[in-house]
């Protein structure tokens, strides 16, 4: 069979699967719509857990990235991991506690504040559009390469998946099929990474054989590796190019985001105790620890064979799958010596080679000659990733407008059938406008990434922390600390990468810090400004210090 | 002076230390001392020491430190008997 007979059979499968579960856990009431009626196991909620944050990015991009970046690329793999140690020790155990069905609910009630509500219901439906609208690319990505249909049909196709499972299940629905696709893309992912490690460093554990030697050769990978670079007239593999203070900066606020992004943060609420929000977070990063310390090996060996087979080598004797890109307009070569050679090199002004870094993880069983089947297998995870993530997300947007707008602010009497209605409405809405910037992506997607990152950063993550850890911030600080953080990241993002992107440069950052990495003066300035307007203004009333010791004893979480 | 609530007071002490050693496997092995530590090889591999906590050996311990913290926090609930009974919040199973 074909790679594309594969595909339709392997994306066919799941995508049965899937609705079979759906169908399954239909939402009876508000309860199990927005948090799965709290009866989700730990391990179960890990695996779901591990789907819903895994997007298209970490499936698709994450390895292409690292192996573009070399060292630099840590960022990624700490950033997005090392965020799961401060959500299980500063953040889940006590919003389970708490108990509500949204982040904005925990921030309204412990800021006794309709508008610290409203400000966090801003923030978490900005941060989830434009992650949305990332996932929804990705589904059509995959369609239109392995499956060669239009990207509008494949984003269609996504849209229709998702509506059926989010708004029949909502949380519930969405749990199930998160822990079904988790298994799908994990599967998905170690099969190539596999079959890479054992042609490349005759180790079955990927982790261990990018650390190991080239069999014939007996070079360690790592070496060969900087040895190419250097040739090439690229930064050493293992060494990177970014400043230290730069990598420190935006390592933080990756991690801080991270904890502080509402689609990650609801998961918690699923799960029935305090002792199971804890360990739930545990099980969630050693199953995401699995394809992040994955992806860096991934990077190694995809980086390996493409210096290998394409760099100096001549033109006419590039395999098919070279062609097969070309033509998306992922790979672009011109001959500019004319020599008919491919060159590749750190110099732009010799090199006559692009590459899309997205392309690296879809490319590699073929640019390795894997059986037909991996290629398959590996376009049904891509598939996996996107619509798990883009699940969680709808969910987050649907729950702020239904129960946080809706139920909390324009009709507190609205019944309980009426808010799951609403619920539903709110999420097909938010399924249609997802798809919508899928078809049309503003062609700034990649650049709000640090946005959503930098803005849960320096807005949730302070604020969820000071409402738990401190009993005397109030609400003039709380809101003054969220408005500050957010202003101040988001003017720095906007300046450098939509106003002046031309002075997007080191010399001209402060104190040489990326936009990605500014999130974490965002996030110091939230909490200074939080801290320092708590002085100055009315201590919070009687019942919020209650209210904290409520949330930090865990004895009767129901 | 006794902390008014030792519960929390442990329970701040545990974070400290496990934030601690997050922090110096992180920023610390991976990032700040990363040069330094890459003149260091893993015997028998081509790992850099820096390189490979940067990459791998910092997010093998932000698992165990998460699993480690909920060991201690359950013996801790226990200890200040605020441990959530069996089963504590679950629904009851009616159909």
């Amino acid at each position: 069979m074909d790679v594309r007979l594969w595909t339709f059979v392997l994306v066919g499968l799941s995508f049965a699967l899937y609705i079979g579960i759906a169908v399954r856990s239909r939402a009876g009431s508000t309860k199990d719509f927005y948090v799965a009626g709290t009866g989700v196991s730990p391990l179960a909620n890990g695996m779901a857990t591990a789907a819903d944050w895994m997007s298209a990015a970490s499936f698709i991009s994450m390895a292409g990235l690292i192996s573009f970046m070399g060292y630099d690329g840590s960022v990624y793999l700490m950033g997005w991991t090392g965020g799961y140690v401060l959500l299980a020790m500063l953040l889940a155990p006590y919003l389970r506690k708490f108990g509500a069905y949204t982040v904005p609910e925990f921030v309204g009630q412990r800021y006794y504040s309709q508008m610290a509500r409203v400000v966090a219901v801003a923030c978490a439906v900005f941060v989830s559009f434009t992650y949305v609208s990332g996932q929804m690319r990705g589904v059509g990505i995959v369609f239109s390469r392995f499956l060669e249909v239009d990207v509008t049909v494949g984003v269609v196709i996504g849209m229709g998946i998702v509506f059926f499972y989010a708004v029949l299940g909502g949380m519930k629905g969405i749990t199930y099929t998160q822990v079904a696709q988790y298994c799908v893309l994990i599967f998905a992912y170690m099969v190539p990474a596999i079959f890479l490690a054992v042609m490349l460093s005759g180790t079955a554990v990927p982790q261990l054989g990018f650390g190991g030697a080239d069999p014939e050769s007996g070079v360690f990978l790592l070496d060969k590796l900087d040895g190419l670079h250097r040739e090439l007239g690229f930064a050493a593999y293992t060494g990177g190019t970014k400043s230290t203070i730069d990598v420190f900066f935006i390592t933080a606020a990756l991690m801080a985001g991270t904890a502080g992004l509402p689609h990650v943060i609801i998961r918690f609420y699923t799960v029935p105790r305090v002792r199971d929000a804890r360990v739930s977070v545990g099980w969630a990063l050693l199953f995401i620890a699995i394809l992040y310390t994955t992806a860096p090996a991934v990077a190694v060996f995809a980086r390996t064979n493409l210096l290998d087979t394409v760099a100096g080598q001549p033109y006419d004797a590039m395999p098919e799958w070279f062609g097969k890109w070309e033509d998306t307009g992922l790979i672009t070569f011109e001959d500019r010596d004319g020599d008919g050679k491919i060159r590749y090199s750190g110099d732009a002004s010799a090199n006559e080679l692009a590459i899309d870094r997205d392309i690296m993880v879809l490319a590699n069983p073929e640019i390795s000659r894997l059986p037909n089947w991996v290629a398959g297998l590996v376009a049904a995870g891509g598939l996996a990733a996107a619509l798990s993530t883009a699940a969680g997300l709808l969910l987050v947007i649907s729950s702020a407008i239904s129960h946080d707008l809706l139920k909390r602010a324009v009709r507190p009497n609205i019944s309980e059938k009426g808010e799951l209605l609403a619920a539903r409405i709110s999420a097909a809405f938010a399924v249609a406008v997802a798809g919508l910037l899928g078809i049309n992506p503003p062609g700034f997607v990649a650049q709000v990434v640090a946005f959503a990152f930098g803005l849960a950063a320096s807005s949730f993550f302070p604020a969820i922390i000071l409402g738990t850890f401190t009993r005397t911030v109030n609400r003039e600080g709380a809101i003054a600390g969220m408005l500050s953080g957010i202003t101040f990241t988001a003017a720095y993002i906007i300046h450098f990468r939509f106003v002046n992107p031309a002075a997007d440069s080191p010399e001209n950052w402060w104190f040489g810090i990326s936009p990605e990495g500014i999130g974490t003066v965002g996030m110091a300035l939230n909490f200074a400004v939080a801290l320092v307007v708590s002085k100055f203004t009315p201590a919070p009333p009687a019942g919020v210090s209650e209210l904290v010791d409520r949330i930090r004893t865990p004895g009767g979480a129901a | 002076m006794p902390h008014p609530n030792p519960y929390w007071a442990r329970n701040l002490r545990y974070l400290a230390i496990l934030l601690s050693i997050w922090f110096l496997v992180s920023f610390g092995c991976g990032i700040l001392f990363a040069d330094a530590l890459n003149a260091i090889r893993i015997p028998g591999t081509g790992f850099k020491l820096g390189f490979w906590f940067a990459q791998q050996g910092s997010i093998y311990v932000f698992v165990v430190l998460i699993f480690v913290y909920a060991r201690l926090m359950n013996r801790l609930d226990r200890e200040y008997g605020v441990a959530e009974e069996r089963g504590g919040g679950r629904r009851p199973r009616v159909r």
